[in-house]
């Protein structure tokens, strides 16, 4: 009997063990195969040339047009996200009534349930056609409809998510408040949400990461043409999408094309990894608060 | 406080109340244009006839046979292999490992986990399971990396599932004189059951839109035989929708738009059950 136990308890930790070994495998993956690519390419090159041409004749390997396209679509989608997911949060959790708030939530919540490469044909076949009534210059394929789309598809993360953090402050904060003859508007900014910033500062860097991450509406509409740019309005390739773009032809392994969306992915992999960091410290910081 | 800086005030509120009302109707209405737009695109097209044919360079004769297929077989192989391997590493952390080292080690993995790109679990499977395992592109590189990327999901779920079951049961049944397995398999895993099926539902609802890591293994954008076994090539549904995305032709355009109905009619479906679950779930577990 007790040697049953001992059987089963072990195998039950060699399936949490499988955790840690993806996390090795993604970095022995990462790291392996980017070191071949830094012995020829130097890492001053890789961040400091602002060409980005792996697979033409004339090669450079500069990252920051890929970057760059990176942050552009998701500062567009954070311009989107931010300001609807938060007011919606405070609108569900101080103003609406119950019933409304438990009905809403979970339909907004279906948005990030939507497979991305459902938003990438809206971000190509229905927004972009919209934008270019009003933007005439707008390509067919750019950054800022993509952006957007992207937006509002991590518009639930911040709501929902900040949300959770407004309901769980303590309701007499929220009576006090009241009390002094508060409105419900600086209640809400004045009490609640310093209150649940936490939580709310989580919402947006799991956004942020998440955006940063995306790759289907990227590279669906947004074409893929790495431009050190700012311009939403012209074509852009981001990170994740010039990994789809290598693997879509036939990447021969050893080859520097197959080593450069290791390259590609390592500087993705930071970048998020960082930012979870962040939202891990935060969530910690804010767990301590309400427990 | 003056009366005028108290109507500035209320007025601010009123205003903010209207706010919130339009932002959350306008995210309400994009959803609705969003599926009105799908529907009147490819709804014309969606017939048996598109569900029951094979790929074909005519946009007219295409249909999502294999690509259905394909996804059938990714899911019920992913799941096969990210169930018991999620619900186990769940058990583990929440009932064995509680206070050890490498029981934080794994805790701080799977929150780590959790944030990572898909398309770097795709850079992963590419070279573990694709080129040192020489699976090649099969319906087995392509689940055993969906699996790596649901654990998580499965994970926290099953976790949180077992939290909820209350100290008392599992006391009486050590009483009773069962081992500490025992009262988790008889026990435990029965009451909180409910809680990790909707978490195993969500995860495979996730695997089943995926499309980003399995790209990047290499499956085909081109298949023409429904695969047979795990060593064969496939396609997925995201995979044909985005395969003809980026065909100039209309008429792929129109099947892009019908098979994302497909794709999102299953979407919803599992989504539904997992939230019919979770509310049944959350109703009947009252200690």
């Amino acid at each position: 009997m007790k040697l049953k136990e001992k059987i089963i308890e072990f195998f039950l930790l060699l399936s949490g063990i499988i955790s840690i070994l993806t996390t090795i495998g993604i970095l022995y993956v990462l790291i392996s195969e980017s070191i071949p690519f830094f012995e020829k390419v130097s890492v001053i090159d890789f961040l400091t040339d602002t060409q980005w041409t792996p697979l033409f004749a004339d090669k450079h390997f500069g990252i920051l047009p890929l970057l760059t396209g990176t942050l552009l679509t998701t500062f567009i989608a954070l311009l989107v996200a931010i300001p609807f997911g938060l007011t919606i949060a405070i609108y569900l959790n101080e103003y609406a009534p119950g019933k409304f708030r438990n009905v809403v939530k979970p339909i907004l919540e279906v948005l990030a349930a939507i497979p991305t490469v459902v938003y990438g044909y809206f971000a190509l076949m229905v927004v972009t056609p919209f934008l270019q009534n009003f933007i005439p210059q707008l390509s067919g394929f750019n950054a800022l409809s993509p952006g957007i789309v992207m937006g509002i598809m991590i518009m639930p993360m911040i709501s929902s998510l900040s949300e959770d953090a407004m309901y769980a402050v303590p309701n007499s904060l929220r009576e006090a408040s009241y009390g002094m003859g508060a409105t419900r508007l600086q209640t809400a900014l004045k009490v609640i949400v310093p209150s649940a910033s936490s939580g709310i500062i989580v919402s947006i860097i799991l956004a942020i990461s998440r955006a940063v991450g995306e790759t289907m509406i990227v590279a669906i509409a947004a074409g893929q043409q790495p431009r050190l740019t700012l311009n939403p309005l012209v074509p852009i390739e981001t990170i994740t999408t010039y990994i789809v773009q290598v693997s879509l032809g036939d990447v021969v392994q050893g080859t520097l094309e197959y080593q450069t969306i290791f390259a590609a992915g390592i500087t993705l992999f930071i970048l998020t990894f960082i930012l979870n960091n962040i939202s891990y410290y935060f969530r910690k910081k804010y767990q301590k608060k309400y427990e | 406080m003056s009366n005028s800086s108290f109507d500035i005030n209320r007025f601010k509120d009123k205003l903010f109340q209207i706010a919130g009302i339009v932002f959350t109707t306008f995210g309400l209405l994009i959803l609705l244009v969003f599926i009105v737009s799908i529907l009147v695109e490819g709804l014309m097209r969606l017939d048996w006839q598109f569900i029951t044919s094979l790929p074909s360079r005519k946009p007219e004769e295409a249909g999502i046979y294999v690509a259905i297929l394909g996804s059938l077989w990714i899911m019920g192989l992913t799941a096969l292999f990210a169930i018991p391997l999620g619900v186990a590493s769940g058990i583990y952390l929440e009932e064995y490992g509680k206070k050890n080292k490498l029981a934080s080690l794994i805790e701080i993995n799977i929150t780590n986990l959790a944030g990572v790109p898909s398309i770097i679990y795709g850079l992963l499977a590419l070279e573990i399971f694709v080129r040192i395992l020489g699976l090649g592109r099969s319906v087995l590189a392509g689940s055993l990396t969906l699996t790596l990327l649901i654990l998580p999901v499965i994970i926290v779920a099953t976790r949180e599932a077992i939290k909820a079951v209350p100290h008392t049961i599992r006391e009486a049944s050590y009483a009773l004189g069962a081992t500490k397995w025992q009262t988790i398999w008889n026990q435990v895993l029965p009451a909180s059951a409910g809680g990790i099926v909707t978490g195993v539902i969500l995860a495979l609802s996730r695997a089943v839109g995926e499309s980003a890591p399995l790209i990047v293994i290499g499956a085909m954008l081109y298949v023409t035989r429904v695969p047979t076994h795990p060593l064969d090539d496939f396609t997925v549904l995201p995979i044909q929708i985005f395969n003809w995305l980026s065909r100039p032709q209309k008429g792929f355009i129109i099947n892009a738009a019908a098979a994302i109905i497909v794709l999102l009619i299953i979407t919803f479906i599992l989504n539904g059950i997992a939230i019919y679950l979770r509310n049944k779930w959350q109703k009947k577990v009252k200690w």
